[in-house]
């Protein structure tokens, strides 16, 4: 299967921007289906990105996320070339992950 | 003595009567040609309407909707289309065009070209039918013939399978066309009526907002010129965090306004597509887009 993650980090000299599109439901729990049961909760919990085997961004996602959530940022360093891991769990413990190079 | 004026001014009335009356006998002829259905004329009336309320839009921007209406808009657009959200469902359009059905065969054996860069020529007047052909109506009906189920209008697969086919064609102009047929020339009335009528609760024609109001607010919305508005169907819609195609925004559309919509890909809508598409003549196909 296709990754869920699509990212994409640029260097821009000091910095790296990075850029991140997740395929997930994010179903917060709280919405009813046409039938009108309750679909349960399942979105991510944790969001990491790693560079040089440290954290750069570490989000604790709830419920309050929207679908397909869209993530951008910035951190000081990365030089082009270099790895950038993407790791995602949501609560049903379900995980993913995958890895880019800065450009 | 008050009488006279009258009487003397009597020849004169005569022939203003005359007048008036070879005037009508010369109007008449052209107001029956009025009448007759004139596409070429239309779609040239409809771009200039755009092209004039819009000095500062380029011709071709005009498929991106509301964000070719102001500049602020356009620099989220470009931004968005560094990284826009279709690209899932592109994927998995792709994936799914290009995997054999149960009996072996693919979507590519339903399509002139294997389905590849025909966006542009949908839909199409079908003269054995009689009737106007959809992108999606073709799609469902290429399942069919396999022996597959089709699958839902609005949404999913239907989405994804048209922004891939949507995407290899980007780029091409709109390119329909009305053959000599009066079913045909019909079929584009009904579609131009059905584009002008008002409806619903709200007594909103789809020309209300998308040819009276195009970059005008309602609520927070800015709403799209309806001039190339098909050229980027499917499209991503934030609102409904997935994806849509032609048929879910027609139906949604006419629920908007508080009307009953119509179920997707009845005559009405089919003929409604093909007037739309029609006068979008010459204007790129950008789909899949994303919109607000």
């Amino acid at each position: 299967m296709a990754s869920s993650i699509r990212v994409r980090a640029t260097s821009t000299g000091d910095t790296t921007e990075v850029q991140a599109l997740i395929q997930h439901p994010m179903d917060s729990g709280f919405v009813k289906d046409a039938k009108g049961e309750i679909i349960p909760p399942h979105f991510i919990q944790e969001l990491t990105f790693e560079y040089d085997g440290k954290a750069v961004f570490v989000a604790d996602w709830g419920g309050g996320i929207s679908k397909d959530p869209y993530v951008k940022f910035a951190f000081k360093g990365g030089n082009k070339g270099d790895e950038i891991k993407i790791g995602w769990v949501d609560n049903k413990g379900t995980s993913d992950a995958t890895t880019t190079k800065i450009q | 003595m008050r009488t006279r004026p009258a009487i003397r001014f009597a020849p004169l009335a005569l022939a203003l009567a005359a007048l008036v009356l070879a005037a009508l006998v010369l109007a008449a002829p052209t107001a029956r040609a009025a009448d007759t259905p004139d596409p070429v004329a239309d779609a040239k009336a409809f771009q200039k309407f755009y092209t004039q309320k819009f000095p500062k839009v380029k011709f071709e921007d005009f498929v991106n909707g509301p964000y070719s209406m102001n500049e602020d808009m356009h620099r989220q657009w470009e931004e968005k289309e560094q990284f826009p959200p279709y690209e899932f469902a592109l994927e998995a359009g792709k994936e799914m065009f290009s995997k054999p059905f149960k009996n072996g065969k693919t979507y590519a054996d339903c399509f002139p070209n294997g389905g590849i860069g025909i966006r542009q020529n949908y839909p199409y007047f079908d003269e054995k039918e009689g009737k106007v052909v959809t992108l999606e109506l073709a799609l469902n009906r290429c399942r069919e013939a396999n022996g597959e189920a089709p699958v839902s209008y609005v949404k999913d697969e239907m989405a994804s399978l048209t922004a891939y086919m949507a995407f290899t064609s980007r780029g091409k102009p709109m390119d329909i066309k009305i053959p000599n047929d009066p079913r045909a020339l019909q079929a584009y009335e009904n579609g131009k009526r059905y584009f002008y009528t008002r409806r619903g609760q709200l007594n909103f024609s789809c020309a209300t907002c998308h040819v009276q109001s195009p970059g005008e607010r309602i609520r927070a919305e800015i709403l799209a010129p309806a001039l190339g508005i098909l050229n980027a169907m499917p499209i991503y819609r934030s609102e409904w965090s997935g994806m849509g195609t032609t048929s879910r925004r027609f139906t949604t559309c006419n629920s908007q306004i508080r009307g009953v919509p119509l179920n997707p890909q009845d005559d009405e809508y089919r003929d409604l597509e093909y007037y739309l598409s029609y006068v979008s003549n010459g204007l790129p196909i950008s789909g899949p887009g994303a919109r607000p």
